[in-house]
């Protein structure tokens, strides 16, 4: 190996500059990976250190007491929580089956033509910014809600046994109900768009194998589509579910924001965040300290969503990778 | 016919259609069009019962459209339309009165890559007969041990019925959509190179079954192998550019072609 010999000390100086513009690169590189899980790190530890007086006060209570007065600078924590998941369980409950249709139509059932319009229009209504769905369920859909949709339900679902009582409420269209509605709406455009590419990638041949035993398109979907890609879609689900949890702005336009306790959906209630949104401004001391205790554990919820929603859609790669569900 | 060709004999297709005895499909002035694109030109041929009957001929030339016309697979896109006739069992399935989904539970079809569904191998087997027919558990049990074994893949997956089908290797796959395929017991079975993603010794085994699965069925395969037409079929069909160019039994077609393009591309000179 002589001829590359003296080629490679022809090229040396180069080479070493190549190999430290490397090491240059590997450690700015580094610098800025390390950054998000200081910042992650520095997030956590400051909503702990700000929570601490309010975990010190009430201890345990915090997270089992119904109470948010602050004029007595007594708070529990149980009205937001159980706000946060009963709005975002009714926008998933709402959400899952629309956009599951929307999903199958632009992929499975729509002209070659319509399919991408539709699927454009779907991603165009997930940049809609959260503030305008607010305006939008204040100003248009709860009077409209509260005059029509809202008398039907009492007078149908809320006369039957056990459920009847979750559908009663005041006619004013400010409820935990229209909060989650807005939050279906919104929520939507993410989960069907997740759906549709989980759907589009289900190979052809699967597809036409299927179509080949005799199945009619609505058994090809249930049958073979949606097992194929039932991970991925449980994992679109929990993306959705995390943005509704988290969601502030349109939910406080439409919540209602009374710190009450009630099984009717049709009442207003509050969230986390719609909580937090309007509290801020004036609080201190242990009021602020609880508002950071909310925030802490709307932190976590979320976090545990997205842990599995993350879960699920590694297994999805597993999945493709060896065919093996 | 003598071994000289000239243009008009290119056209004059009629020759090929084979008498058979029993004919299963018989196809007249099949055309296909994609879009305006005319795939197939007017191909008239008798398919025979109980045999196997093999499409050659290089890529492009219609043989696997001409496949998908027989179970109207071509519906599911729009574009894509045939003329002419193709009659089953003395009916014509390109009617619009036929009911697609009927016509292809009696029509089944193992396509180029293993296709298993994501269920158990038992759910496999019984997805079609599940779509078609009420069996009590007992008699889907027996059905779905009877396709099995009649796919030769029994034995290897008698034990793990439960798990699921994509675990089983390449050519086991294979054999279950086989398997899948004939257990709803169709008339026709079509398949689609069924063996050209497969390694040698599952393509044998394959090949084997197809042999043992003509006493059941009218085969008819697609392949690009022309050994494995020569081993596999009763009558071979050679295609080309969207024409039928020469039908008859395997022997004649391998041995003493009648047309010069035939015996070039079993010769390898083309194709």
């Amino acid at each position: 190996m002589a001829a590359p010999q003296t080629q490679y000390s022809k090229h040396s100086r180069q080479a070493m500059i190549g190999a430290m513009g490397d090491k240059l690169f590997k450690g700015t590189a580094f610098f800025f990976a390390t950054m998000v899980l200081a910042v992650l790190a520095a997030i956590i530890l400051m909503l702990f250190k700000d929570a601490w007086p309010t975990f010190q006060t009430f201890g345990f209570d915090f997270f089992i007491t119904e109470k948010w007065d602050v004029v007595n600078d007594q708070y529990g924590a149980v009205i937001p929580i159980v706000g946060t998941l009963v709005t975002s369980f009714i926008a998933i409950l709402i959400g899952i089956p629309v956009s599951f249709g929307i999903a199958l139509f632009i992929s499975v059932m729509a002209p070659e033509w319509l399919k991408k319009p539709v699927g454009i229009a779907v991603e165009l209504l997930a940049a809609v910014p959260s503030i305008i769905y607010g305006m939008w369920g204040l100003f248009y859909f709860a009077p409209w809600f509260s005059e029509n949709l809202q008398p039907l339900l009492t007078d149908t679902l809320g006369e039957l046994p056990l459920i009847g009582q979750f559908f009663q409420g005041p006619p004013i269209g400010i409820s935990l109900f229209t909060a989650g509605f807005i939050l279906a709406v919104m929520i939507i455009p993410f989960i069907a768009s997740v759906m549709r590419d989980m759907f589009d990638v289900v190979p052809k041949d699967l597809k036409e194998s299927a179509y080949a035993m005799g199945s009619t398109t609505w058994e090809v979907v249930w049958k073979v589509i949606l097992p194929y890609t039932k991970v991925g879609v449980i994992g679109g689900i929990m993306l959705g579910l995390g943005r509704a949890l988290g969601e502030t702005m349109a939910v406080t336009f439409v919540v209602g924001n009374a710190q009450e306790l009630m099984t009717g959906l049709f009442y207003p209630g509050s969230t986390i965040a719609s909580t937090l949104a309007n509290e801020f401004n004036e609080a201190d001391g242990l009021h602020m300290s609880s508002l950071i205790a909310l925030g802490l554990i709307l932190f976590i919820i979320t976090f545990i969503v997205l842990a599995i929603s993350k879960w699920f859609l590694l297994r999805l790669g597993k999945v493709q990778e060896g065919r093996s569900t | 016919m003598s071994a000289s060709v000239n243009a008009d004999d290119l056209l004059e297709k009629t020759n090929y259609i084979r008498a058979v005895a029993d004919p299963k499909i018989v196809l007249r002035d099949l055309s296909f069009y994609y879009g305006k694109f005319k795939a197939l030109h007017d191909i008239s041929m008798d398919i025979p019962d109980r045999k196997v009957t093999a499409f050659i001929g290089p890529s492009g030339c219609g043989k696997s459209t001409l496949l998908r016309v027989f179970n109207r697979m071509y519906d599911l896109y729009p574009g894509q339309r045939a003329e002419g006739d193709l009659i089953l069992d003395g009916e014509n399935v390109l009617g619009s009165s036929i009911d697609v989904n009927m016509l292809r539970a009696r029509v089944g079809m193992v396509f180029q890559k293993p296709t298993p569904f994501p269920m158990s191998i038992y759910d496999n087997v019984a997805f079609g007969v599940r779509l078609y027919e009420k069996l009590k558990k007992s008699e889907l049990d027996d059905r779905v041990e009877w396709a099995l074994q009649r796919a030769a893949l029994w034995d290897e997956v008698k034990d793990k019925l439960k798990q699921t089908g994509g675990a089983l290797s390449g050519g086991q796959q294979q054999r279950l959509c086989i398997a899948r395929g004939i257990a709803v017991k169709p008339e026709v079975l079509l398949l689609d190179e069924p063996t050209s993603a497969l390694d040698p010794i599952s393509t044998s085994k394959i090949e084997e079954l197809i042999y043992e699965l003509k006493d059941d069925f009218a085969i008819a395969i697609v392949t690009h192998n022309m050994q494995q037409a020569a081993r596999v079929s009763d009558y071979t069909a050679f295609m080309y550019l969207g024409d039928l160019m020469e039908y008859d039994h395997t022997d004649n077609i391998f041995t003493n072609p009648d047309r010069k393009e035939t015996e070039d591309y079993i010769t390898g000179r083309f194709g």
